[in-house]
Order: C-alpha cells, then structure tokens, then sequence
C-alpha cells in the first residue's frame, strides 16, 4: 500500500548527512591554515540539495516509513524547506564572516550541517524516541557551535552553559517520553492520542505531557525557561547565534505541535492554559528585558523570547487556523532574524567588534544598503506593515480572538509596543550621527555571499508582508495535514477526538 | 483608463520616485530636482479628482477592487468621495511645499531626507483613499516610520528622543485599535468599509452594545492621539519643534480627523453620539488650553505647535456636535489648518535659515529690513487668526455655529479662543518684526524673500484668500462627504442650500 520508497522520505537527510560526512573526511586533506572556504562551499552546495530534495518532497503522497516513524507530509516538509532554507542563509553568512578564520572551520561546517540533520529528524519524526534522537543531534551540534570562539571567555562559558541546561531540559523531554509510554504503552505519537482518549483519568500522561513541555518550552527558550539564552547569544558567534536563533526553534515548535495537536488533543483542557501562561510569560520577560538591554545581541536574545510568545499565542487557540499562523510566523521570525543577525555579524564580525547598540550609530550613513536592511528587519521585528514580521502577528492574534482569547491579543499587541521602543531605539540610533568619541572601525566590504543572504532575507521579509497567500497556503495545508486522519498507524478514533474537542470549545 | 487606476497611481508614484532617490548619485541637486519632479507630478495626479469627480454621485468614486488575499479576506480596494479628495489635493499640495521648503535647509543626507519624504506621501495618500480597513491600517503604520526616522535624523535637539515618543504615543493605541479590527472581522468576516458599515447599520452580526462600545473606542483614541485631542497631545510640541519643517506640517491634523469621521461617525454612529459630550468637552479643553500655552511660549515653533492644538481642537469641535454645517466646518477647518499651518511653518523655518534661532526674543524690528517677510507673515498670521474673508473664518463661524445649537456653554467657551489666537498671533508678529531692532537683527545681514520663497508661499497666501471668498466651490464636494455623518434626526439644511 505503500509505494514510494522509503529512502525518498528522508532524502534530504541522507543528503545532508553524506555532505557532512564528505566534509570531515575532505578537512584533513587541506593543509593547516589554509582556507576551509571550499568546505563551505560544499555545505551550501549540500544544503541547497537537500532543500530542493526538501521541495521535491511536496510531490510524494503523504505517507510514513521506517515502520511508521518517519512521517512525510505537508506540515513535515513546511519545516522541512524552512530549515534548510535557514540553514542555507547562515552558511552563506558563516562564508562572509569567518574569511579569516581557518582554524576549526572544518567542524564548524560539518557540525552546522549535522545540526541541520537532526532538526530535519525533529520535524518529520512521528515517534517519540525519533523526535529525541533527532533533538539530540541538533542540540550537541549546537552547544559546540556555540562555543566556537574558544580563545575568549565568553565563548566557553556561553557553551557550558548551553550544554548544561540543555542537557538538563532533553533529560525532561525523555522522562516526559518514558511517563508516556508508561500511561499509553506506546511512544508512536498518533496511537498516544487514543489509547489517552479512551482512558478514564490519564494522570500519568498528564505528567508525561508537562515533562516534554517543560523540555521543549526551553529549547524554544519560553520564560520561564529562557535563562540562558541571554548569555549563550552574546558568548557565541554571530552566524551562529542566527542559526540557533531559528532553526531549532522552529525544529522544536514543529514538534511541540505535533505532539500537542496529535498526541494530546484530548489533553487541551490541560495544555492550553499551560500554553498561554508561557506565552504570556514570554512576551512580558522578553520585552520588558530587551527594553534594558544596551547590548544589541543580548537585546536580540530577549526579543526572541518574546517572540516565542507571540508564536505560542497562536497554539491556545487550538484549531487548524492556530498552526497555520503558528508556522507561518516561524516562517516570517526565522526571515528576519536571520536577516538582521547577517548585518550583525557583518558588521561586528566574527569578533564582535561592535556590541553595545550605540555602536552602530550611522551605520546607514557608513553604508547605506547595510545600515538600510538592518532598519528594514528592525522594523518587521516591530511588525510594521508590508513586512513579514506585521503578517506573522497578524494572523497569530486573528487565531487567537477566533478562538475566544480577545486578551491575549490585547496583551500580545500591548507587548509588541513595548518592544517598539527598544527596537525602535535601534533603528534609530542607525539613522543618528555617530558620537565624536566613538572609533570608528571601517566596515569590511560586501561580500558575495552576504549580499545573496541579504537579498535572500529582505526578498522573504517583503514577499512574506506583501503577498503572503502562497506561505500561508503552504502553512494551512501544514496545519490540515497536522489534523488529518491518520493512514495508518494510529486508529480512527484520534481524530475523533480532536474533532470532539475542537466541537466542544 | 487613467480614472480607473489613478488612485493606485498616485499613491504608489512617491513611493516609486523614493526608491529612484535610493539610486540616485549622492549629489543634492539632482536627489532635490528629482523630488521636486515628483512631487509635482503627485499634485498634478491629485488634481485628476477635483477634475473629474462627479458631483451628486453618491458613494465612492474613482473605485478600484481587487482580491489581495483571499484568506483572511483583505482586498486591495479604494476609493474616494467628498470626505477625502480635498484632503488627498491637500496631500498633494503640501509635497510641492514641502520640497520647496526644505531646499536649503537639506544640505546633508539628502538622498535619505527624500527617500522618507517621498515614502510618507505614498502613506499619506494611502491613508485617505483605502477602503479595506486592513489596507487603512497597513498605510496608517507606515506613516510613522519616516516620519520617526526623519525627527531622529534632523532633530533639532533630542531627536531620537523625540522620533521614539511620537512612534509610541501613535502605535501602542494603535495596537489596541488593531486588536478591534481584527475582532470586527473575527465577528463580521470582513474587512472592507462598504460592508463593514452595511453590517454594523443592520447589526446582521448581532454585536453586543457593549463590545461596539469597546470596539468604537479603541478606534476613537487611536485617531484622537494622531490628531491630537487633549491630553493626548504630549508629543505634538516636541515633534513639531524637532521634525524638519517638511515633515512638521502633516504630523498633526488631517490624518487623524479624516480617520475619526470616516470611522467612528461612519462606523459607530451611536456610540460616537454617545462619546460626544467627553469629547466636546475635551475639545474646548484642548481650545483653551491650546492658546493659553501658545501665549507663554518664546518659540516660535512651539507656539505653532500649541496654536495646532487649538485650532485642531475646533476641528475635533465640531466633529462631535453632528450637525451639518459643523461637520462642514469641521472637514474645511482641517484643510485650512493644512494651509496656513504649512505657510507658518515654513515661514517661521525661513526665519530659522536667516538666522540660526526660533527663539522670539532675539528677534525684533524685522519688518524694516525684511518687508516682504512681514507681509506675508502678517497674511498668514490673519488667516490663522481667522480674520472675515480668510479661510479659517469660514471654517471656525461653520463650526461655532453648527454646534451652538447643542451646547451653548460649551461653544461660548470656545469662541474665547478665537480671541486668543489673536493675542498669541498678533503678539508673536509684533515681536518678531515690530519694536526696536534687536541686537541679531542688526548684526546679521540677509536677504529679503527669494524666488523660491515667494513660489512657496503666494501660492499659500492666495489658497488662503480664495478658500475664504469662495468657499463653496470646495464645500460642494465636503457637503456630500459628510451629508450621511450629521444626525439624520436633527437634518440641518445643507450649507449649500444656506448660500
């Protein structure tokens, strides 16, 4: 009944994997201090394979494979074109800030692409064990990326820290899985839902449910979980910072709805309200700290809790039109925050020359286009029409007053003029005379590949604020495919349940 | 062909000359000849309306329809009718003044200068011609970016300071008014006014009383800090005294006067009614309260910008009151304070390039050595004070007497700010240009008018006379913008009838 070979359900992995397995067995073949530029070439060449293997899944009939594990359809390829389509843009970034730079270079790479494997994995998994393994591959790629930047002490910190608390929230999200599979006997995410349906009081499920949210709400660095991300986003390089800023959390926001919505809809009762206190949480911690902050990464860091926030207002509204706005504005974050983190790290570069937002005052002067695509993606970050980031808030708050959650969205618009001010203080400080004082460091030429990731990132910016029916499309039918009835494995009355729950609301 | 589309032409036209200016060499002349050729054209595109606008008509006009996105369902639609072509003309008319005025003034980081500029024009016009509430709201945020980069840009003192406190005081009500949008369409599944306005008249949607209220309200103050009404003016003087005179003259007034009448009279027509009396009442704070800061004042762009508040005020005045010739008066007392508040605005801005200061009390006896200067300052000054054959004269007699009817105590209260104006007014061109020479005047030697000066503003000066003598060319078109808004019960009769 199953035709398509299984191989082509996870293509752009097996892609990916052999790219980064092409460049650790190519690093020790260049001589020492020689450029690892041709290694990031390589990556680029692979990630772009794997996204058009990526696209090319949109032909292949929704189905699963590997004994029901892995699961290809709308909503897993979505995610799947957005995270090699970040990762490609960082690689690009990476290209542009690390010209300098030999040393490790290599690992950095190929770790950048087996990052990019697992959060693939996360996307695509339909079994809980997969979903960790696939977490587990991003997550380690990540926490020694983050630590890159050995030789200052803000680069080791950065990553133990990182490594320590993540490993302490992935140790959560598999105790979450092992309560699960005590309370349901079974870790495939579709035959949860009805074995919980059908159980008269599933209290062992409900601690399950809180432990893997606890896991993933820190991955996607939701208050109160969010700590860390302070700290790891000034201690770790830019292009990097741009990759862990989107890319995982994206990985991790497609499994939390996942598991939300296919696992534990009879659940929403409980969830919900869990849900919505996060986001509010997020949004309040996020705004009212950036407001504080005179370091424009940590600032950055901040605002991407916050953004968090909005993006988990659209999951309380529970409903088809919730995922929809919920990966369509992971979509629109990841465009713009990986555009202004491309200025930043172009900017600043590798070292972090500039890190207080004062230091880049006139920058639009200095450099028009750069100057000019940083305020263009502050201004989305806002939510300004005709930019990504209005249509993201935009169809998050209309999800959440369909649903009935009017406040929330007061709250969520209430925050997004908070977070006016800081950026604002931003984008003007790049439209304001630089101090007599301040050294002013020459800005190092545009390079090919950052002017591909900018035009990459403001095209996106602008398609998605000007003409978003064909993202939005894309993300609906995610969301359809989300709560379609399962094929398979799972039994009928999965669905039922969603529909029961949804009808009872 | 060109009536069909003229209104995405002109709104898109600036928009497209300021990403010209993005290209353009880094060379004054040509990024200003070519703003200049822009704007022109945008003013000649405006005036395609008067031209062609069928009086009688009912309805909008010069429609254009399209599907935008079909989910949620956002078209592309605009339109205009008597309300809002004189304020589009106005628009337009103030793009010519304001490249003319900041022609010198410009000198550095021109290309940015005019690419904000030009990208405000296209907001502007967009304001007043969308249809589609999404589309209103889209053009209404976009506003506020050049004209905050521009304030931080060119701020005379603390521009940053000053860019992000306007940008706040517009968008976080805003961002409630948002939240109504969306719950209006999350309840009547549409975004479009023609509709919009059909649903809520019927109430086919069965809207709680309450939830209007809300709703109305939301819409209310988010308008009323962009007019500004009182007490929400606290970033009017700053921003005016900091944003380059180009920008000074359309940061207050017209966008948030027009929005409150075509929404919340349009919309919410009953819970304006029930609104009005705070908002008469706030409106006649905001008069006096105006003027009598105005009088205190040594800045003269200061001044200016409490003199706005007053005179805005009128407008917000006779909004609230419902009657015809308020509502009249109301539409042609935005389009005045446009004029003579664009004309003292670059007058005052004229003075600043002579003599480096806003500051009154340096200058004094200018009249000797800068005849023509005072002559059209005193021009202006009348008409702003709104001296019988002026164009404030028509609007604040229409206003004051529309309203009288229903609060005489209220309206007596008003009528002592027009005295006021006076005082503030003559007492500012007495001192600036009459008394004994000052000590600046005497030591800094500058020219009389030039000619780009005298294009600016006889053109001005003229508008100001004619739309006080010939009011009812213009009234024709406000008449039947606003006929549907007055109370239907109380039916005044027509201005135009009254003539």
């Amino acid at each position: 009944m199953n035709t398509t070979p299984q191989i082509l359900r996870i293509l752009p992995e097996v892609i990916l994997t052999i790219t980064g397995v092409l460049i650790m067995l190519t690093e020790p073949l260049l001589a020492k201090g020689k450029s690892r530029r041709p290694l990031g070439w390589l990556a680029v060449i692979g990630v772009m394979a794997a996204l058009a293997a990526s696209l090319y899944q949109y032909q292949l009939p929704a189905g699963t494979a590997f004994f029901g594990t892995v699961k290809t359809d709308a909503f897993s390829v979505f995610f799947h074109v957005l995270i090699c389509g970040i990762s490609l843009v960082c690689l690009l970034i990476t290209l542009d800030a690390t010209k300098a730079q030999t040393e490790g270079m290599g690992e950095f790479y190929a770790l950048a692409v087996f990052g990019t494997v697992g959060m693939l994995f996360m996307t695509c998994a339909v079994e809980l064990l997969l979903v960790f393994i696939g977490l587990e591959i991003s997550s380690i790629s990540t926490y020694i990326l983050a630590g890159f930047r050995k030789h200052t002490a803000k680069g080791p910190e950065s990553a133990i820290k990182y490594f320590l608390l993540g490993s302490f929230a992935t140790s959560f999200f598999l105790y979450g899985i092992a309560l699960t599979f005590g309370a349901t006997g079974t870790t495939k995410i579709e035959a949860i839902a009805a074995l919980i349906a059908s159980s008269a009081t599933p209290k062992l499920a409900i601690a399950g449910l809180a432990m893997i949210m606890i896991g993933l709400a820190f991955k996607v660095s939701a208050a109160p979980f969010q700590v860390w991300t302070p700290d790891v986003y000034e201690g770790s390089p830019s292009p990097v910072v741009a990759l862990m800023s989107t890319a995982p959390k994206a990985a991790a926001f497609a499994v939390l709805l996942r598991i939300l919505y296919r696992a534990f809809p009879a659940l929403h009762g409980h969830w919900v309200p869990l849900i919505w206190s996060l986001a509010v949480l997020s949004m309040f911690v996020g705004n009212l700290g950036a407001l504080r902050q005179r370091n424009l990464k940590r600032m950055l860091a901040y605002s991407s809790i916050a953004h968090a926030g909005y993006l988990l207002v659209a999951f309380t509204a529970f409903s088809a039109e919730g995922i929809a706005a919920a990966s369509f504005y992971a979509v629109t974050y990841a465009a713009m925050n990986v555009g202004i983190f491309a200025v930043v790290s172009h900017v600043g570069g590798y070292e972090d020359r500039l890190t207080l937002v004062d230091d880049y005052r006139g920058l639009a002067y200095k450099s028009p286009l750069l100057g000019g695509a940083m305020a263009f993606f502050l201004f989305s970050l806002i939510g300004i029409p005709f930019t990504g980031g209005f249509f993201g808030k935009f169809y998050v708050f209309t999800a959440a007053i369909h649903s009935g959650y009017v406040w929330l969205a007061i709250l969520g618009l209430i925050n997004s003029g908070i977070a006016a001010f800081y950026y604002l203080r931003a984008a003007t400080a790049l439209y304001t005379k630089p101090k007599e004082s301040a050294q002013t460091a020459p800005i190092p030429r545009v390079t090919m590949p950052l002017l591909f990731a900018l035009l990459f990132t403001v095209a996106a910016t602008l398609i998605l604020g000007i003409v978003p029916g064909r993202v939005l499309a894309r993300a609906q039918a995610a969301a359809n495919a989300t709560l379609a009835p399962a094929a398979t494995a799972a039994p009928v009355e999965a669905p039922a349940a969603m529909v029961q729950a949804v009808a009872k609301r | 062909v060109l009536t069909e589309h003229i209104l995405t032409l002109m709104t898109f036209w600036p928009a497209a000359g300021a990403f010209v200016v993005a290209m353009l060499p880094r060379n004054g002349r040509i990024v200003r000849w070519w703003a200049l050729f822009v704007s022109v054209v945008t003013f000649l595109l405006t005036l395609h309306l008067p031209a062609h606008f069928v009086y009688g008509q009912a309805g909008f006009q010069f429609v254009e329809d399209h599907a935008w996105i079909t989910s949620p369902a956002i078209r592309y639609h605009m339109g205009v009718d008597g309300l809002s072509m004189w304020l589009v003309v106005l628009t337009g008319v103030l793009s010519v003044v304001g490249v003319l005025v900041s022609w010198k003034v410009i000198e550095t980081r021109t290309k940015e200068f005019y690419f904000f500029f030009l990208l405000q024009q296209t907001a502007m016009i967009g304001i007043f011609v969308s249809l589609d509430i999404f589309l209103y709201y889209a053009f209404w945020e976009l506003s506020l970016i050049p004209m905050a980069i521009l304030i931080a840009m060119f701020g005379r003192e603390r521009g940053p300071r000053t860019a992000i406190k306007f940008f706040l005081y517009t968008f976080i009500p805003s961002a409630l008014f948002l939240v109504a949008i969306l719950w209006l369409y999350a309840k009547t599944g549409t975004f479009e006014y023609p509709a919009l306005k059909h649903i809520l008249a019927t109430n086919s949607a069965m809207l709680s009383a309450n939830a209007l209220c809300w709703t109305a309200l939301a819409f209310l103050v988010a308008f009323a800090v962009k007019v500004p009404v009182f007490p929400l003016h606290g970033w009017l003087s700053d921003a005016i005294s900091d944003a380059p005179t180009a920008m000074a003259m359309v940061i207050a007034g017209k966008l948030g006067l027009y929005s409150i009448l075509r929404f919340n009279l349009g919309l919410f027509p009953a819970q304006s009614r029930e609104f009005a009396p705070w908002m008469v009442v706030l409106a006649v704070i905001g008069i006096l309260y105006g003027a009598s800061i105005a009088l205190v004042q040594t800045d003269m762009k200061r001044l200016i910008s409490y003199a706005m508040l007053s005179a805005l005020s009128f407008c917000t005045l006779g909004i609230f009151c419902f009657s015809l010739s308020g509502l009249d008066g109301a539409v042609y007392q935005t389009i005045n304070e446009g004029v003579s508040g664009a004309a003292l605005l670059a007058l005052a801005g004229f003075l600043y390039e002579r003599y480096g200061t806003y500051d009154m009390e340096r200058y004094g006896g200018l009249a000797a050595k800068l005849p023509m200067m005072a002559t059209l300052f005193v021009i202006t000054g009348l008409s702003v004070v709104g001296l019988p054959l002026f164009n404030n004269f028509v609007g604040e007699f229409l206003v004051l007497s529309g309203s009288f009817h229903a609060h005489p105590g209220w309206i007596l209260a008003a009528t002592l700010g027009v005295i006021l104006s006076a005082a503030y007014m003559l007492t500012m061109i007495q001192r600036v240009f009459y008394g004994p020479e000052s000590k600046m005047v005497t030591q800094q030697a500058t020219g009389d008018i030039s000619a780009r000066e005298h294009l600016l503003l006889w053109p001005l000066a003229v508008l100001m006379l004619a739309m006080g003598v010939f009011s009812p060319y213009w009234m024709r078109a406000i008449d039947q913008g606003v006929a549907n808004l007055a109370n239907p019960a109380v039916q005044t009769i027509s201005f135009m009838e009254k003539r």
